[in-house]
């Protein structure tokens, strides 16, 4: 089970945004994109979740061409969980576990697709929120609500498009430890575009390192996330720190501030 | 529910066959629709009663079942594609474009369609109505083609073709003479005026097949509820959706216009009250909508010819008046759940 990706690129209109993107996606691994903004990781993770499409280069699930299978296959191989929820505002915490099902179904639920739903919810420990609607629960049940549809929707990979942006640190954890779990236990792969480095640091499998639109550096943790690399690609010096408790990159507040000079800023 | 609110939609349409100047038993009602089916000839035997219940009333009453389904319907639908509460076959220009097709029709007469004889004059503001409808809809495809069909897009594009339309209708009515000025305005009132069986005939069908493929766009409605990125995710061709969508309601909603003129709110009320009722789901809430719409046209229609009696109000006046205390209802229960 592999997602292959080769010489991938993407334009929004005439500005390319992704060059020549090639990597491999394996089973049951975490893999993380890094890079500062406007690097092309949510371009990236758009294109594989068949939102944006590649003006260059192809897509291969299990050796088969995407764009040659139907929308409803690869949307039962390939799920997705935004990086911003404005919508669903009218529907319950259910009826948006629900929509994961919408590839599999052709008219109505069946029992089968009903108990998939019930075990997504329990495994986000969501069900006692079932009748909530979305605008009554907080960012981070949210979260865990996009979760568990995506995992409704069975698919082998999972694409997170910055998912913890918008919680605070222990909603973050939380977010992390099932996306580790649903690589680990439920043995499927998973992509995480991800801001926070430490994040990357600490649950990656394996790291692409993106700038421009490029990948400047793809492999494990330790290959990728080096000093030199970091620095060149964010222009911030940083520090990596292994203790016992994990592993920590940091900026070098002083070195850093002295690179990045501050603007002035008139308030009237 | 649905089961409910058809009864409640056959008892209104017994008790709306029943209604007018001219009084017969309920029983009476039905032997004559029993007859009109299994034997016609039996009939001839009490031509008034034939006359008021087959060939005048039942049109009427079914016309009203017919547009207030589509109305609901195109309203339930475009709302869902827009991912907007408030869209209606008004915002996007429907309606304003049909109003301007009628009234060229009837201020320039059948000169704009020479092909159509004269004894069918009215057939040119059906006819004009329909297609400007139309014409509508096709220039909002033609901005969403060269823009993206974004629902912001389309709306916006839907409201600006909605007021050069308007400001078309506005200036025929300045042009045209007093006699025209008031057909033009009856028009723009609604009415079920024009309701005979050559109407429903026409109508029926078309509203039938739409709402068959509508709800075949169910799951698809639903799942575009979660943002264009999530449902092309989940298999959605978003774009193509949208663009049959909107092209599939309004060939509903104008088929309907052209015969009875402009009916406000219905496209508005019925899929609101549906969601109050059975909630979002678009598997049932198009048809919960379809009844909704098709029961409150026919009330008011009912009301409409029959609350100064022998005097007629244009129905479209008693819509306004209800869907205006239905949405000041709306806003002081404040449920988010209806308008968000």
């Amino acid at each position: 089970m592999t997602l292959t990706i080769e010489k991938l690129s993407v334009k929004y209109g005439p500005v390319q945004i992704l060059h020549e993107i090639s990597f491999s996606h394996v089973k049951g691994e975490v893999l993380c994109i890094i890079g500062p903004n406007g690097s092309g990781k949510s371009t990236l993770i758009k294109t594989l979740a068949g939102i944006l499409d590649p003006c260059e280069g192809t897509i291969t699930l299990d050796k088969r061409d995407v764009s040659e299978i139907s929308r409803n296959e690869v949307a039962k191989r390939i799920g997705y969980v935004p990086q911003d929820f404005q919508y669903l505002t009218s529907s319950t915490v259910l009826e948006a576990v629900i929509l994961g099902r919408r590839p599999h179904v052709q008219w109505s639920l069946t029992r089968h697709d009903l108990a998939k739903v019930d075990t997504a919810m329990e495994m986000l420990n969501i069900t006692s929120m079932a009748e909530k609607m979305l605008t009554e629960v907080s960012g981070g049940e949210r979260q865990r609500v996009f979760i568990a549809r995506a995992i409704a929707q069975e698919p082998d990979y999972f694409l997170f498009d910055e998912p913890t942006s918008a919680l605070d640190i222990r909603h973050q954890i939380d977010v992390f430890q099932m996306i580790k779990n649903i690589a680990g236990s439920k043995n499927r792969s998973v992509l995480v575009a991800v801001h926070d480095l430490n994040f990357a640091y600490h649950y990656a499998d394996r790291v692409i390192l993106l700038d421009e639109g490029k990948i400047v550096s793809m492999g494990t943790v330790d290959e990728v996330m080096t000093e030199d690399n970091i620095i060149s690609v964010y222009g911030v010096p940083m520090q990596f720190i292994k203790t016992d408790a994990g592993r920590y990159v940091l900026p070098d507040w002083k070195k850093a501030e002295e690179r990045i000079p501050a603007r002035p800023v008139n308030v009237m | 529910m649905l089961f409910a609110l058809l009864f409640l939609l056959f008892l209104t349409f017994i008790y709306a066959l029943n209604s007018g100047s001219y009084h017969l038993p309920f029983d009476r009602i039905f032997t004559i629709l029993y007859q009109s089916v299994t034997n016609p000839g039996l009939l001839e035997s009490t031509p008034s009663e034939k006359i008021v219940v087959i060939d005048f009333r039942l049109p009427r009453v079914l016309l009203a079942i017919l547009t207030g389904i589509s109305l609901a319907i195109a309203g339930c639908v475009m709302q869902a594609l827009l991912r907007n509460p408030l869209v209606s076959p008004f915002t996007l220009g429907l309606s304003s474009a049909a109003s301007f097709g009628a009234a060229m029709a009837i201020v320039f007469g059948g000169s704009i369609m020479p092909f159509i004889p004269p004894e069918f004059q009215n057939g040119v503001i059906i006819l004009c109505a329909f297609l400007l409808g139309w014409l509508s809809i096709l220039l909002i495809y033609g901005i969403s083609r060269m823009k993206g069909s974004s629902s912001a897009t389309l709306i916006l594009a839907g409201v600006v073709i909605g007021y050069i339309f308007t400001a078309g209708v506005m200036i025929l009515k300045y042009l045209t003479n007093d006699e025209k000025l008031r057909e033009i305005t009856l028009w723009l009132m609604g009415g079920m005026w024009g309701a005979n069986w050559g109407a429903v005939v026409i109508v029926a069908p078309i509203t039938l097949l739409c709402f068959l493929y509508l709800e075949s766009l169910a799951w698809d409605l639903n799942t575009l509820s979660a943002g264009d990125d999530v449902a092309k995710n989940l298999g959605v061709n978003v774009n193509g959706l949208r663009i049959k969508g909107l092209l599939i309601s309004t060939l509903a909603a104008s088929a309907c216009l052209a015969f009875t003129g402009i009916i406000g709110f219905i496209g508005l009320m019925g899929p609101h009250i549906g969601r109050m009722l059975i909630g979002n789901d678009n598997r049932y809430l198009i048809p919960c909508s379809a009844l909704l719409g098709g029961l409150i046209l026919l009330i008011s229609d009912t009301a409409a010819r029959t609350i100064m009696d022998p005097i007629e109000i244009p129905v479209g006046v008693i819509m306004y008046v209800i869907g205006g205390i239905f949405f000041m209802f709306l806003i002081l229960r404040g449920k988010h759940r209806v308008i968000t």
